[in-house]
């Protein structure tokens, strides 16, 4: 196959955008309505229900997820800097760095679900339990798909870097959007479900 | 109001049923409104789409004309339509809809009936000569005790009358209809009376209109139709299940004495479960 | 790709299976959605028996139906069961509308034609584009299979209304229907990410904003409904999933009693918030159904009248605005779930807005007539009938879009009168003469014009057959989804004669494919168009013009095209020929 599709890496003109960015956003733009539409419907059963006992949850445990989560954004952005500054190794470690976080994040958020389910509390039990385990495990399955996505990038993905640098930085930076959008849901998440 | 009614008249070429309420007349007349704002859109554009595709097929009209119409009356046309559609809505449809649906009439005057429904019976539970209604609890619901009402001797429950599919109502009084569901949305439709509303579980929803005409007046009116001898019907409108088409109730309007009657003997049969 | 450039044949599996070039995937899109389309249409011709022929068994599959019947475990003795026709009823409109008329005309005819228009040598993602195809597949052979599991596929409407959906819990055909659906969102989504990267970034040189054909505007709009409004249904999708899964009570409100039987589940949820996902998905995707096909219709009219369509500016700043507005009027399928004053104020007046620049649209295609020279071949006297059949399709829109009105048509065969005008005589038309219009670009050969008409006549004779006594019915008050028709109400009494009568057309209009299908075949099997023309329509937009001829081999353009002009140059004054290509200098 010898098609080249244009824009794939070098700016169009007119719009200032290469595909793949333009691709991305898109793509976000669909996320916002997706958890656009679970926080309505959160607020509209928040609404309506007689208790709301979020009292269960583990507020510092979340709140050290969501530094992990801050850091592995700032890191990730470390990581697409790197690039640009044609640094591969730093590159190496930041994305390393960015994964450690997100596994770390996943590994706190296993703790507290197994607790809970310890205690008797499913998502069956109460219409706020429901939400926080659809919600937070939707936001789980992002961090995962984080996860993959990143760690093509870091080990296998990489070679791309020697043929095509330009574009491989550009993965980077889509890679980068879609994580700091995972990181802004959690940064929703946290104050919605464990704080008010 | 002259205007109104004999614009709105398209309404009776349109087999719409009998109406037999109070409000449903207006409904109709509304109806008759829309629909000659689509009759003439369609005539109108037809007429115009007709002579265009005779007058400039490739036969009669061989080379096209790279500007086409150069006028402004599409213009005219559009903003024609768009000031008819506001007409409507500022005329009618605000207006009305409180008027039909959000403007509950004085409870104290009007018949006050609550039902509801299951899958695939209308309950139809009225409160009784003390006018309330007795407390319901899903652990008496049984064979004869359908929607679980609580029947203490002395209690408000003790003289409510409990039917299925049978709604009496008189003539020429307000009604209020609360409605509700037990298990999933069905919808309550009287047909002749205009009236139609979602039932909904975990909601009471008002449901209010005046009966104008009784049953056996609109027997007679009916004669010679295909539908002679079927009195009035309470229609499910809402897909609720494999019984839905199924789930059809029945409504009779009488006098204020015979509906008194009617109560009269539905008490007599109760027992305290 | 770029990435791997070896110029070695391709296996088989790459070039026609797991193909990433945009034109086999047109065709895999295109090929899937019409069998899924003659599906969607067959589970309707047996409904329809059952409509006219109340409990007797259905003729010719009868035999079938028992046994599809038995195997969902409902008694038939080869007629049509309550059950299984609710079954049918939710998966005729989920198949046609998710599986048949969505991956047809954005799919399908998006795929193909929107790089070829715009003069790209692919999709701007390949790869995606693949996977959008292979999910939709998915999506779609789990939405098969749930017929035959116990208790059949879905069977509460394409509406899916909980606690109907949540309470039948005897069946897993729910869902299916929600794993199904997630997968043809996601498909969708995919799809429509890469209509619109491709439009925005590949347009070649010189095709400006107003250059752009129609059509690729048509794709565009459509594109971004389907990118903002499909995922809430996803996210409602999730939470249904979630109810009947794992218990929760997201739609679900306490106390529910169920045959007796107080329901053990948490409760606490909202029947109507499942409304609101949904319709919030669902009314755009209405404009989904019937946008691209506006566009099909707007390129063969202009081509066969011979000149520019009329009004280019008005007709896509309109589009634009619908569909802005379609995101803001879904309530109005809500009107009788109690709804108060201000909110039904609002949904009245959105409603009556949107309908606007469907009557502007309208308005400029019907204008774009006078002056022209009318070809009236197969593709235009499809496209021809569509105008008056949306008409009457949108026109019978604007009595439901009026609350009061909408009192007595809620749910009645009205309703199902009013989209069916806009569906089936109007997408189905819009696609029928969009298949007779490409079909030489994209296999050379030209469909016979006597089977095309034959198929065209008949159709349209049938389909108003249909669908017109609906609207009888309608006014009478007969609901819709009763599996017998309505034959036991009273109100129904004086129109359900009309239900045979319908029935019948129904199946003629069955008959009357038969020269289309046999029209693809024929004209499949037949020699080469000798020689063959590469602009059989004499049109002036770049998939006509510039390419590679026909049938299409891998790769769009041998240079690539740049335009110097806007997509409708037809009878310029003062030029020779009546058409002056978007890339003639
Ligand atoms: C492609 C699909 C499509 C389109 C385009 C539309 C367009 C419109 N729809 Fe429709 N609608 C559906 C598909 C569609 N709809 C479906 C599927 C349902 C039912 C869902 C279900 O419950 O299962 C539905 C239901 C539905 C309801 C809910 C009814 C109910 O359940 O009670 C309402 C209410 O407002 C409505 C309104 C409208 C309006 C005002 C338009 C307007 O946009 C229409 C504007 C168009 C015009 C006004 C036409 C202009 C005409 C002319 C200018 C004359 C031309 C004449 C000649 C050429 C001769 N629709
Ligand atoms: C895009 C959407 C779409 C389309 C095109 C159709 C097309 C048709 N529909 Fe349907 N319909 C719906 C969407 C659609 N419908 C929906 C959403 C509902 C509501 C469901 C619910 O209540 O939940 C509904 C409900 C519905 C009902 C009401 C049922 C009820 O309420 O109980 C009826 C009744 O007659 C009906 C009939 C028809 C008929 C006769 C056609 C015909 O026009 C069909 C015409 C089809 C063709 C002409 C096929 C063309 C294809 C080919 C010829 C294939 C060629 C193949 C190859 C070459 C491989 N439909
Ligand atoms: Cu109850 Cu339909
Ligand atoms: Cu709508």
């Amino acid at each position: 196959m010898d098609i080249k599709i244009p824009f794939n890496e070098e700016l169009r003109p007119d719009t200032g955008l290469y595909n793949a960015k333009l691709g991305v956003w898109l793509f976000l733009a669909s996320e916002v309505m997706l958890f656009g539409a679970l926080f309505s419907a959160y607020v509209l059963l928040r609404v309506a229900a007689p208790i709301w006992d979020n009292s269960i949850l583990n507020i510092p445990m979340a709140t050290i997820n969501t530094v992990v989560l801050i850091t592995s954004s700032v890191t990730m952005i470390m990581s697409w800097v790197s690039l640009k500054m044609k640094n591969l190794e730093k590159y190496k470690l930041y994305m390393g760095l960015t994964i450690l976080c997100s596994v770390v994040f996943l590994i706190i958020k296993y703790f507290e679900y197994s607790s809970k389910f310890e205690h008797g509390y499913y998502p069956s039990t109460n219409t706020f339990l429901a939400i926080y385990f659809t919600m937070t495990g939707l936001h789980m399955l992002h961090v995962l798909g984080g996860i993959v996505v990143n760690f093509y990038l870091w080990i296998p993905g990489v070679k791309m870097w020697e043929t095509e640098p330009e574009r491989f930085t550009n993965r980077i930076e889509i890679a980068g959007l879609y994580w700091h959008f995972v990181d802004l849901v959690w940064i929703f998440l946290f104050p919605a479900l464990y704080l008010l | 109001m002259d205007v109104f009614q004999s614009v709105g008249k398209l309404s009776e070429y349109l087999g719409l049923p009998v109406n037999s309420s109070e409000h449903g007349y207006i409904i109709d007349y509304m109806i008759g409104w829309v629909h000659w704002l689509m009759l003439v859109l369609f005539i109108g554009w037809g007429a115009f789409y007709i002579y265009c595709i005779i007058r400039f097929a490739s036969r009669n009209n061989k080379k096209a004309s790279y500007h086409g119409v150069t006028s402004n009356y599409s213009t005219y046309a559009e903003a024609g339509v768009i000031l008819f559609e506001a007409f409507l809505l500022i005329a009618f449809a605000v207006p009305l809809w409180s008027m039909f649906k959000t403007d509950l009439p004085d409870e104290h005057n009007a018949v006050r009936v609550r039902v509801i429904a299951q899958q695939f019976q209308w309950n139809i539970h009225y409160p009784g000569k003390d006018g309330i209604w007795g407390p319901l609890d899903p652990e008496y619901i049984d064979g004869e005790n359908p929607i679980g009402l609580i029947r203490e001797e002395d209690g408000p429950g003790a003289d409510d009358i409990v039917v299925i599919n049978d709604l009496h109502l008189p003539v020429n009084k307000e009604t209020i209809i609360y409605l509700t569901s037990m298990d999933v949305i069905h919808s309550f439709a009287l047909p002749e009376m205009r009236v139609k509303q979602d039932a909904i579980p975990g909601q009471e929803i008002p449901v209010f209109f005046t009966p104008k005409m009784t049953s056996e007046e609109f027997l007679k009116k009916i004669e010679g139709t295909s539908r002679e001898g079927m009195g009035y019907e309470i229609a499910c409108a809402q897909l609720c299940g494999n019984s839905h088409y199924k789930m059809r109730g029945f409504m009779t309007i009488e006098s204020e004495s015979e509906y008194n009657n009617w109560l009269e003997e539905q008490a007599d049969e109760i027992e305290i479960w | 790709m770029s990435d791997h450039s070896s110029h070695h044949e391709e296996s088989f599996l790459r070039k026609y299976i797991f193909s990433i070039d945009h034109k086999i995937i047109g065709i895999q899109y295109g090929i899937t959605s019409l069998f899924f389309l003659l599906f969607g249409f067959s589970l309707m011709l047996v409904m329809r028996w059952q409509l006219a022929y109340p409990d007797t068994p259905v003729p010719l599959v009868g035999g079938l139906i028992k046994w599809l019947a038995e195997l969902n475990g409902f008694a038939s003795n080869g007629n049509l069961p309550p059950d299984l026709y609710n079954v049918f009823g939710a998966m005729h409109g989920t198949i046609m509308i998710f599986l048949g008329v969505v991956p047809i005309v954005v799919g399908a005819f998006g795929n193909y034609l929107v790089p070829l228009q715009i003069g790209a040598p692919d999709m701007a993602f390949p790869k995606l584009n693949m996977a959008s195809y292979w999910t939709y597949f998915v999506g779609g052979v789990v939405m098969v299979v749930s017929f035959f599991i116990p208790g059949g596929a879905a069977n509460s409407g394409w509406t899916s209304y909980p606690p109907l959906s949540e309470i039948t819990t005897a069946t897993h055909g729910q869902t299916f229907w929600l794993i199904g659906m997630i997968f043809l969102i996601t498909s969708s989504l995919l799809g429509s990410m890469n209509i619109i990267v491709t439009i925005v970034q590949l347009r070649v040189e010189g095709l400006t904003w107003m250059r752009l054909p129609f059509f690729i505007w048509t794709q565009l709009i459509t594109s971004f409904l389907l990118v903002l409004a499909f995922p809430p249904l996803e996210a409602a999708g999730i939470l249904q999933l979630m109810d009947r899964v794992a218990g929760t009570s997201f739609f679900l409100p306490s106390g529910l009693v169920v045959g007796g039987e107080v329901l053990a589940n948490s409760g606490g949820g909202s029947p109507l918030l499942w409304q609101h996902l949904f319709w919030f998905l669902a009314h755009p995707e209405v404009y989904v159904l019937i946008l691209p096909g506006m566009g099909v219709i707007g390129e063969i009219i202009a081509n066969n009248t011979r000149k520019p369509l009329w009004g280019y500016k008005s007709l896509v700043y309109g589009i634009t605005f619908l569909g802005f507005m379609s995101f803001i009027v879904w309530a109005h399928h809500m009107f009788l779930t109690g709804m108060g004053q201000a909110m039904s104020v609002f949904f009245q007046t959105t409603t009556m807005i949107i309908s606007i620049p469907s009557v502007i649209v309208l308005t400029c295609f019907l204008i774009s007539l006078w002056g022209g020279s009318i070809r009236f071949n197969t593709p235009m006297l499809f496209a021809l009938s569509w105008l008056p059949m949306f008409g009457i399709g949108g026109l019978t829109g604007l009595p439901l879009g009026l609350a009061p009105p909408d009192i007595h048509l809620h749910d009645t065969y009205y309703v199902i009168s009013h989209f069916h005008y806009i569906v089936a005589p109007g997408t189905i038309f819009a696609i029928f003469a969009g298949i007779y219009y490409w079909f030489p670009k994209v296999t050379g050969k030209m469909l016979n014009e006597r089977l095309g008409k034959t198929h065209f006549w008949f159709s349209l004779i049938f389909m108003n057959g249909i669908f017109f006594p609906m609207l009888i019915q309608g006014l009478a008050g007969v609901s819709r989804r009763l599996a017998d028709g309505g034959i036991t109400y009273a109100h129904a009494q004086g129109v359900i004669h009309y239900n045979s009568f319908m029935s019948a057309s129904a199946w003629w209009l069955a008959v009357a494919q038969i020269p289309f299908i046999v029209n693809i075949i024929w004209t499949l099997i037949k020699k080469k168009d000798n020689p063959v023309d590469p602009n059989p329509w004499k049109a002036t937009t770049i998939e006509w013009t510039d390419t590679t001829s026909p049938p299409l081999g891998h790769g769009n353009f041998e240079k690539e095209p740049v335009v110097y002009r806007g997509p409708y140059e037809y009878s310029v004054p003062n030029e020779k020929e009546d058409y002056i290509p978007q890339t003639k200098k």
